[in-house]
């Protein structure tokens, strides 16, 4: 069941340097949302900052509020494990597990978790697999290493493994920055297939593929190196690129600069 | 193709293509010093195999030099001595081990057969022929088994705690006192824990004991090792497991260890093969006897390393503990090997599949 993610005030560190400052911004459920702007503008830290990913990396902490449907991800009791398993995440380069085969690869995410039932896995695997357009290509040879496959197969792969476990939200970092044109249409196509099911949260330096994919566009910028980015604006995709209410996104996205 | 366009192509290859020595030239350089280096040794009259050995390796490299130089030109002639400089320490790097399991084999294979290996010490006197090395392989088998069991538990569990968990000053001393470690000499780690079992528990000689200074020794190589392979692992890999919604332990057990868990069998392989061969503290706490004991926890035991010292020790110049000390690193040399063989098995069985 997808959800709806409200984020207010939330600010992102890496030890004692501030990554992100001050962004509040509401994601709706079943529907694309992309982040755009120049490298290094805290977009992918921002997306890590929404299943609790960020504080994996040494020195990672959050201040301010990730309500999701109500639920502060944030808060006291929260279990950052639980998180996770509610907000799903695809990588930028393809990172499936190399001693699993594509069979193992999908159903990790429930046999690490414990939580399945054994005559079911079959068909969650093949149910995954076709979500993500990838059950034609590999249903002959499921038992072979999934680092076999090419690397869009193995993107798909990736995003089969992050909905197998159900997850509410599926938040995307860059999922095509490392393939080919073909691969990347595939993966677009996934995406507005996917958005029927789950709220969608993608990272793009592709700005075309920001206004082909994405219902909604917040642009992010930093003032200036070493200074934390910022959320600039967030609108109708079709807005912030036909005619966006601050100058610095016109600027970006008309390629005046970034 | 005319004759004038060949030409006019071969002219304009001119700046691309220099005069090359032939592929077989090193051979006939390496030929020619050897030959030369022979009849320098045999003019000047010197004796020392070694001393014609240098000549010809020094003759190598300057004739290489001298040569390519002429023919190719300086930058090529300084890749040809770079090369041939490679050889020569490879060369030399070879001889000694070639020379020694030649030396060893020669002389194993005298004594060396079922019998040896099915057989004791127990009636047979130092100095006669006969007996065998069954009793030092079952000591041999236990000490460095049970060894093994203590340290590569505690070994990949501090691996994977610097690794995975380890953060600050803690870590830091840890890693410190493992490299401490990893220098400790095996007589000091047999004194340590002779001085802990035999003199202050007042416990007899024993497998066992031997098994506690072993794995003084082998720890911070598991260790060492295990980290490294660790470190191997992409941080994309528990990052995606970690964001599949799995607990951290269960990502260093299922993603981390099976991916990684080829080149940390190598690793305590490896350990072993070095424990295998220690001396110092088994001759301190096991002490060593020509009789089979197959309990490592109480009386002496023997062990290959330590009946190959002791065979030489007591033979007062018997040919036949001679014959026997080189059958038994015959057999020691054997059990190392094929330990790295199965390592290199495992290794290959287990790797991430591409």
């Amino acid at each position: 069941m997808a959800k709806r993610i409200d984020v207010s005030g939330l600010t992102a560190y890496y030890g004692s340097h501030k990554a992100i400052e001050d962004i509040s911004m509401t994601v709706e459920p079943r529907s694309v949302t992309a982040f755009i702007g120049p490298s290094g503008c805290g977009k992918s830290t921002f997306l890590r900052t929404l299943n609790r990913m960020h504080e994996v990396t040494t020195g990672g902490r959050v201040e301010g509020k990730v309500l999701l449907d109500d639920e502060d991800l944030y808060g006291t009791h929260v279990d950052p494990v639980a998180v996770r398993r509610t907000v799903g995440m695809v990588f930028q380069r393809p990172n499936p597990f190399p001693t699993m085969s594509i069979y193992d690869n999908v159903a990790a995410g429930l046999r690490l978790n414990g939580s399945y039932k054994k005559s079911e896995l079959g068909d969650i695997v093949e149910k995954s697999l076709k979500g993500a357009n990838l059950w034609n290509e590999v249903k002959d040879r499921l038992n072979k290493p999934g680092s076999g496959l090419s690397g869009g197969q193995q993107q798909r792969l990736c995003i089969a493994r992050a909905i197998a476990v159900e997850p509410d939200v599926l938040l995307m970092d860059e999922p095509c920055s490392a393939l080919d044109p073909i691969s990347t249409l595939a993966i677009e196509d996934l995406i507005g297939e996917l958005k029927e099911r789950f709220t969608i949260v993608i990272v793009t330096h592709n700005m075309q593929q920001a206004a082909r994919v994405s219902d909604r566009t917040a642009f992010f910028n930093l003032s200036a190196v070493g200074q934390p980015g910022r959320l600039i604006e967030i609108d109708e995709t079709e807005r912030i690129f036909s005619n966006p209410s601050v100058q610095a996104t016109e600027d970006y996205i008309s390629g005046r600069f970034g | 193709m005319t004759h004038a366009a060949a030409r006019a192509a071969q002219a304009r290859r001119s700046t691309l293509q220099g005069a090359r020595l032939p592929r077989w030239s090193p051979w006939a350089i390496a030929g020619g010093s050897v030959v030369a280096a022979v009849a320098v040794g045999l003019g000047a009259g010197l004796d020392s195999r070694i001393q014609w050995g240098l000549i010809a390796a020094l003759l190598f490299v300057l004739g290489t030099y001298a040569i390519a130089a002429r023919t190719e030109g300086r930058r090529q002639a300084r890749d040809r001595v770079a090369t041939s400089v490679v050889w020569v320490a490879f060369v030399v790097a070879v001889i000694p081990l070639a020379s020694l399991l030649y030396a060893t084999v020669k002389r194993g294979v005298k004594v060396f057969n079922g019998y040896f290996l099915s057989h004791s010490m127990g009636v047979v006197a130092d100095t006669e022929p006969g007996g065998g090395i069954y009793h030092a392989i079952i000591g041999t088998l236990e000490q460095v088994g049970i060894a093994t069991l203590i340290s590569v538990p505690i070994g990949a569990l501090t691996a994977i705690y610097l690794v995975e968990y380890g953060r600050g000053k803690l870590a830091a001393a840890v890693t410190f006192f493992v490299d401490v470690m990893t220098g400790i000499p095996s007589i000091v780690a047999g004194l340590f824990i002779l001085s802990f079992w035999i003199l202050i528990l007042d416990l007899g000689p024993s497998g066992f004991a031997g098994s506690l200074a072993l794995s003084i020794l082998m720890m911070p190589v598991v260790v060492r090792s295990t980290e490294e392979m660790l470190k191997l692992v992409p941080n994309e890999l528990r990052e995606a497991s970690l964001a599949l919604g799995v607990p951290k332990w269960r990502t260093i057990l299922k993603v981390v260890l099976p991916t990684s868990v080829g080149g940390i069998t190598t690793g305590v392989m490896l350990a072993i093969a070095r424990i295998t061969g220690e001396t110092a503290p088994v001759l301190l706490l096991v002490w060593g006897t020509g009789f089979i004991n197959n309990n490592p926890f109480e009386g002496a035991q023997a062990s290959l390393p330590l009946y190959i010292y002791q065979q030489y020790a007591n033979s007062a110049g018997s040919n036949a503990a001679y014959d026997r000390a080189w059958a038994a690193a015959l057999a020691l040399i054997a059990f190392v090997m094929i330990l790295n063989l199965v390592a290199r098995g495992i290794a290959r069985w287990k790797a991430p599949r591409h």
